[in-house]
């Protein structure tokens, strides 16, 4: 079994593959072998290249502009780096297909946004960055359910989960996680080092 | 003569669908020279495009989640997108239904090579004392063969199919012909010094997973996505194992999107034919057929046969003894997990290895003691997954907050967590059986199965037995156990959950009690053959796939013997 079919390769004219030729090298690589995350990072910014190609930037399916910008200031502050793992597009791309997942992001973000106007007299997007915070520090814990934030609460557990799983399913959120799999071996083995450092600190020590 | 001449062919050998059972008697007949016309409910499987074996979650844009996001709403495909099972717990106008005061969960896999293309492969052979478990303890039947009879089979379908494992001489989990276990990941070998210091066995597994070339197969490349289904067929389904090869021979007939609907008899009793619905059409054929071989599983073969009502078999077809659809039993099921300090910021690596765990924990007090009857084995699980839909929804859960404090909770949590399911033996009780709903028909006009189902104390007992024991090994790994209040009854799982439905055409010498004889040829219907887990008298606490295809291999060379000398 090769082990990553398909390298990165970083030339210009490589990100300009039409989406199909993307296609095709996965294709490719599921017949020589297991793609490389490398390689599959590569595929996937190509493929999301090509969604944003027109305007140079992505066009909501679903949500309006406003509630896509302010779904996507949210993902990053749940998790800081989620616009690499295209968070807000996994969560838009969901909800054009499915009318209940539509209804809870909506909803959702406009309770957000009149929170916030109630609070600091401004949207989620337009308050100051500390007034952003006070928000979700009410809102993301269960402890603070009272009527007047339980749906908020109810609404900021829909979003952290969706855009964890945006996250960690993207190349980056895999190689941040550390997982170092989905390559193939030739012959399965455990390093010295993990066994060690698992043992020292076992009860069996 | 004349009218002979002009009407259809007849089939040698009609087999009823191609999972285990199927695939097993396919290929050994197909190996002994007899022809094979092969009914499958569901389409052809093709393993290079319908496998989703290397794919990474960012390759699609719901990222596993399904089209709309399914999966957070409970529903899409069961075990996940990339999963190679075909079908789920419900199929779409295909529907079963369950008695008052039952539950009961059926899964089903409408594919060349049904539920093998992403089953388990935990394959553990039955001890000697599991085939005469009333003699032994007075509850339950006595099989109609013993161990040394099925033993040489065991050899067959091992040396074939290929299974890892490592000879413990443990008469709960007998010795087979094993290929080399690779070693255990971390997490597995605290389980073994856990159970080291309880005393309890934690040996290599067993898995149907091949480790060295085997029949022209390639090994085990350790990507660890076995359910993904396997490109290279390093790990045992019917479809890439046996039927693709069977095929080649030139002696099997493949039919597709055909689901069989019922067997017609003569007057003399004998099966002159299978009704099958084409399913693209939605129109009966038949085939006239000398012999059949009902593989369709358990519960499928069963309502097939009670389906086949004349005015000979009213009760259904080789019900003489009432007892088909009866000693319906599934394994118990129990899981629990702790988060293990130890792993906690281990040097990432690796570990995909086999599709399974390593190690698995035989049934250990087989000659001791407990207050209730049989046993269970424990299957581990932990590691460091590929991260999917999901992954990291209870860390986030637990943790809530958000920013860098959950990304740093994420990142520690990852890998530290060590679960343990135990998988054990019921008993067959008069409350669990299935039968024909009278007002339920499904798409095609065929009578629905209903399911009656119901734990006894024996199973709560061995689920009480489990969580204690499970407690005891995380303690012992310096893991934080959290008990569910639950009552016992809720949390074992439910009729049918864990995929192990055997027994509803049980074998036994007496007609009077059991459908078939100790060749799983119906007592009442010559030409008739049962050969997946139907025809099981009893459920030990080992995973049913290997014992199936030993059965099975069985059945078909005495089939394929007696037709020789025209007996059937």
């Amino acid at each position: 079994m090769s082990k990553g079919g398909v390298r990165s390769q970083k030339s210009e004219d490589r990100i300009k593959t039409t989406r199909r030729d993307a296609m095709r090298g996965i294709a490719a690589a599921m017949l020589a072998g297991p793609i490389s995350l490398q390689a599959g990072q590569h595929v996937h910014a190509t493929t999301a290249t090509q969604t944003k190609a027109a305007g140079g930037i992505y066009k909501p399916k679903a949500l309006n502009q406003h509630e896509f910008d302010t779904l996507k200031m949210l993902c990053e502050m749940i998790v800081p780096g989620a616009s690499k793992g295209g968070a807000a597009e996994f969560i838009d791309l969901l909800s054009s297909q499915n009318a209940e997942m539509a209804a809870i992001h909506t909803g959702g973000l406009a309770w957000i946004d009149r929170a916030m106007e109630r609070s600091a007299g401004a949207s989620f997007l337009n308050a100051k960055p500390e007034e952003r915070t006070v928000l979700l520090d009410k809102i993301a814990y269960r402890k603070n359910r009272t009527p007047e934030l339980a749906q908020g609460i109810r609404y900021f557990d829909w979003a952290r989960r969706m855009t964890v799983d945006a996250y960690y399913t993207s190349a980056a959120g895999i190689r941040e996680v550390g997982f170092k799999g989905n390559k193939g071996m030739a012959k399965f083995t455990v390093p010295q080092e993990a066994i060690d450092y698992a043992m020292k600190r076992s009860p069996f020590a | 003569m004349f009218q002979a001449m002009r009407s259809a062919p007849v089939a040698d050998v009609v087999v009823i669908g191609s999972g285990a059972g199927g695939g097993t008697v396919t290929k050994v007949l197909a190996d002994l020279g007899v022809n094979v016309t092969l009914l499958e409910a569901g389409p052809m499987l093709n393993p290079e495009k319908d496998f989703k074996e290397h794919m990474w979650p960012f390759q699609v844009g719901h990222r596993g989640s399904m089209e709309g996001g399914a999966s957070y709403f409970g529903k899409g495909r069961p075990f996940g997108y990339f999963s190679a099972h075909a079908g789920g717990w419900e199929l779409d106008g295909e529907p079963y239904t369950t008695g008052e005061g039952s539950q009961f969960r059926w899964f089903r896999s409408r594919i060349v090579g049904g539920r093998t293309n992403h089953y388990g492969r935990i394959s553990l052979r039955f001890a000697d004392y599991d085939f005469k478990p009333y003699s032994r303890d007075g509850v339950g039947t006595d099989w109609p063969i013993s161990y040394d009879d099925i033993a040489p089979y065991y050899d067959k379908a091992e040396r074939f199919i290929g299974v890892t494992g490592s000879k413990e001489g443990i008469r709960s989990a007998p010795d087979g012909v094993f290929l080399p276990c690779p070693p255990p990941r971390v997490h597995e070998m605290l389980v073994k010094r856990a159970c080291d210091k309880l005393s309890i066995p934690c040996v290599a597994n067993r898995l149907a997973i091949i480790t060295t070339p085997t029949n022209g197969r390639a090994p085990c490349h350790y990507c660890g996505e076995c359910g993904r289904g396997c490109i290279t067929a390093s790990n045992y389904s019917s479809s890439q194992v046996q039927i693709f090869p069977a095929m080649k021979t030139g002696r099997v007939k493949l039919i597709t999107g055909a689901m069989a609907r019922e067997l017609i008899t003569d007057s003399e009793g004998k099966v002159t034919a299978v009704s099958y619905i084409d399913k693209a059409s939605r129109t009966e054929r038949q085939i006239k057929c000398r012999t059949v071989v009902v593989t369709a599983s358990c519960c499928e073969s069963t309502r097939l046969l009670l389906n086949s009502r004349s005015s000979r078999h009213s009760n259904g077809l080789a019900n003489s003894s009432g007892a088909v659809g009866r000693h319906l039993t599934d394994s118990t099921g129990f899981s629990m997990s702790a988060k293990t300090p130890a792993l906690e910021g281990m040097p990432r690596h690796d570990n995909d290895g086999m599709g399974g765990a390593h190690l698995y924990i035989p049934w250990w007090l087989w000659d001791k003691k407990t207050d209730f009857p049989r046993g269970y084995h424990v299957e581990l699980g932990g590691g460091y997954g590929m991260p999917g839909i999901g992954s990291f929804a209870g860390t986030a859960a637990r943790h809530e907050g958000y920013g860098d404090s959950l990304k740093k909770a994420i990142y520690d949590d990852y890998g530290t967590r060590v679960g343990l399911s135990g998988r054990g033996e019921m008993i067959p009780n008069k409350d669990t059986y299935c039968d024909i709903d009278p007002n339920v028909v499904d798409k095609f006009g065929i009578p629905a199965l209903r399911f009656h189902f119901k734990w006894s104390d024996a199973e709560l007992k061995q689920v009480e037995h489990m969580e204690k024991t499970f407690t005891e090994i995380l303690e012992a790994m310096g893991g934080t156990v959290t008990h569910s209040t639950r009552p016992t009854a809720e949390k074992i799982s439910v009729g049918g959950e864990i995929i192990h439905e055997v027994g509803s055409i049980r074998m036994g010498d007496d007609p009077k009690t059991s459908p078939l004889n100790k060749y799983c040829q119906a007592h009442d219907v010559k030409n008739l053959f049962v050969a997946d887990a139907a025809p099981f008298v009893s459920n030990p606490d080992k995973n049913p796939t290997l014992t199936i295809c030993a059965l099975a291999w069985r059945t078909a060379e005495y089939l394929a013997e007696e037709m020789r000398k025209g007996n059937v």
